[in-house]
């Protein structure tokens, strides 16, 4: 009976030993609602999924996961594959996360570590209004000002860095990956930048003024005590923000030059999978439009380790946990 | 050795206090480490100065009361406004709201009423994942669901959007309904008031307008949102206010129309193209600073 009491199996029975705990109907339909509206939250994700699966079945049974790494896509000959966006999706939010952690980490520190009280209350704001301002306004801002700005640079950094085969020969516009490389470090040092900020000032004030007691200069407090303490927590902002910066679709469809091309140059245009969806979705007929949403799959597969990744980092560290979610 | 020692003390007292060259070298290094944390500072805020500068320059001749009023023509050069799709954004925007705040303050009220440890963590994991979605996942998704077979809706733009508020939502007011201090509840149960009365005449009123921020901070966010909108109700007549949005027809909206007349040739087309987004950005950015505000006062009322 006492298990019972704990664990009621039917309904009916949980039903009547709650009235006879005394609590009232406004009780229940509130417990109710909250339970079917977070419910409902976990089967949105679950659905999300399954039409994205079921989306994918007529692509997924032709190409299999070959569709993954093949790097044909001509709709002409109903021939599919995503390899040309993966490598887009990675080198230019690759180039976007190695840009950015370093920019969006040292503002942490600035705003938490360095800046006098009434300059952290404005700039803070400020830094997160950048990350307000709509993708589609940064993208227009990257075709039109930026675009051009990059295709100006591009013949320096060329012959700086034109060893390495990134830094390959310019080209005639600036739509590149190395433009949306660039529009997606705007966007996403905001997000590293502010989290990294509420990481740095949960590190205990004890901890950084015995450093400093024992002999330790401003920058060595921040590199022997706050960034150590807080160095997962610090990855996995830069991972959310990595996230980000994989699925961002039409910022980078703006100034990414969609072409169906892989090039080692970052100063080529290419595609993502992201853009590349936005750019032809829904498709002419069904196998292309399958193909479409095979690529949203292989972009959700992608998204969804790199988030729970964050997740697990985050986790791992405790403060951060508490600061990240 | 014991001789030096002896004669030899290892600290002078009577040396003179000056930094030795080791002392300035990580002094230096300290100060050229604070200075570049500085000027990334400076960099990010920089780019937003010009971004917003760029969006005030190109726009701001655009904008008038006409601008604000009228429609745009139908085939592009100068003249007009953009006032259906001002009108377009606020109803589809509006709808979602009226989806994802309710729901929203119930998985809040969830996670901290009623979750146990598990179901909670599951939850707030689930929140993560949904608020990582990118939009454009969430496009196709809503596409599958409600425009497959069927035309582009204003409800399913909504509904998009829905789905990208509802973590935003839920995620901060939980945190809010967090700081209601606890002795409110308590007082409410030592008069015997029951728990969902609590909840809806203590908990929620005291948090109401950290609740708010949240909506109004998702409201910035969604109304920004372009791939949902490229998916979903793109296909409109420029020159018509269309509000219904459950007509079996896209609503006219800003975001997709700066992306269109972004990719337009003609002088004209982009000139408008900044205007929108000058609209827009204001209207983005009000919401951000009403939000701030009410964060302000909500912070104040319940004593943080």
């Amino acid at each position: 009976m006492s298990v019972r009491a704990r664990s009621p199996r039917l309904p009916a029975l949980a039903l009547t030993r709650w009235r006879a705990s005394g609590r009232s109907l406004g009780d229940g339909l509130l417990f109710g609602l909250c339970v079917a509206a977070a419910l409902l939250a976990v089967l949105t994700l679950v659905e999300v999924a399954y039409q994205v699966i079921t989306g994918s079945q007529d692509a997924l049974s032709k190409f299999g996961l070959g569709f993954i790494w093949h790097s044909t896509w001509s709709p002409p000959f109903s021939q599919y594959g995503a390899g040309v966006f993966v490598y887009g999706t990675l080198i230019s939010s690759a180039m976007a996360m190695l840009l950015a952690m370093p920019i969006g980490v040292s503002i942490g520190i600035f705003l938490a570590l360095l800046a006098p009280a009434k300059l952290r209350a404005v700039i803070g704001p400020l830094v997160e209004l950048l990350a307000a301002v709509p993708s589609v306004i940064i993208g227009l801002w990257g075709l039109i000002v930026l675009a051009p700005f990059v295709q100006k640079i591009e013949p320096g950094l060329n012959s700086a860095l034109g060893f390495i085969p990134l830094f390959g020969a310019p080209q005639t516009t600036g739509a590149s990956v190395f433009t949306g490389g660039l529009v997606l470090t705007i966007m996403i040092v905001p997000i590293i930048a502010s989290l990294s900020r509420d990481l740095f000032l949960t590190v205990p004030g004890e901890l950084q003024d015995g450093a400093a007691a024992l002999g330790a200069t401003r920058w060595e407090v921040i590199r022997g005590v706050v960034l150590p303490t807080t160095a997962s927590g610090v990855i996995a902002a830069s991972v959310l923000g990595l996230g980000r910066a994989l699925g961002e679709a039409i910022a980078v469809t703006q100034v990414i030059g969609n072409a169906n091309e892989i090039h080692a140059n970052l100063f080529a245009p290419g595609d993502t999978l992201a853009s590349r969806l936005a750019n032809l979705f829904p498709g002419t007929d069904p196998l292309f439009h399958s193909a479409l949403f095979y690529l949203a799959l292989v972009l959700l597969v992608i998204g969804l380790i790199t988030n729970l990744f964050a997740q697990w980092l985050g986790r791992r560290f405790d403060v951060g946990g508490q600061v990240l979610r | 050795m014991s001789n030096r020692l002896a004669t030899e003390p290892l600290f002078d007292p009577a040396a003179p206090l000056v930094a030795s060259g080791n002392l300035r070298r990580r002094e230096l290094t300290s100060r050229v480490a604070a200075g570049s944390a500085t000027a990334g500072a400076v960099l990010a805020i920089g780019v937003l100065g010009v971004v917003v500068y760029t969006v005030i320059k190109r726009g701001g001749g655009q904008l008038s009361f006409g601008f604000l009023t009228k429609t745009p023509p139908l085939f592009g050069g100068s003249g007009g406004g953009i006032a259906p799709e001002i009108v377009g954004t606020l109803v589809i925007v509006a709808l979602a709201t009226v989806i994802a705040a309710p729901l929203g303050v119930l998985v809040a009220l969830y996670l901290t009423e009623f979750s146990g440890p598990r179901g909670g963590s599951v939850i707030r994991s689930a929140l993560d994942l949904m608020q990582g979605l990118p939009s454009i996942i969430v496009a196709v998704f809503i596409f599958g669901l409600l425009v497959a077979g069927h035309p582009q809706s204003g409800y399913a733009g909504a509904a998009a959007l829905a789905i990208i508020m509802l973590p935003l939502i839920a995620r901060s007011s939980q945190e809010v309904i967090l700081l209601v201090p606890s002795n409110l509840r308590e007082a409410a149960e030592a008069l015997g008031v029951g728990q969902w009365r609590t909840i809806l005449g203590v908990v929620l009123p005291a948090a109401l307008s950290g609740i708010v921020t949240g909506v109004l901070l998702a409201v910035a966010r969604a109304a920004g949102e372009t791939a949902p909108m490229l998916v979903l109700s793109s296909i409109f007549p420029i020159n018509q206010f269309l509000v219904n949005p459950f007509s079996h027809q896209a609503i006219p909206n800003i975001p997709f129309f700066i992306f269109n007349l972004s990719e337009q040739p003609d002088p004209a087309s982009l000139t408008r193209a900044w205007g929108a987004a000058l609209v827009l950005l204001a209207m983005i950015l009000i919401a951000n600073f009403a939000a701030r505000i009410l964060l302000a006062r909500s912070r104040r009322k319940l004593g943080r």
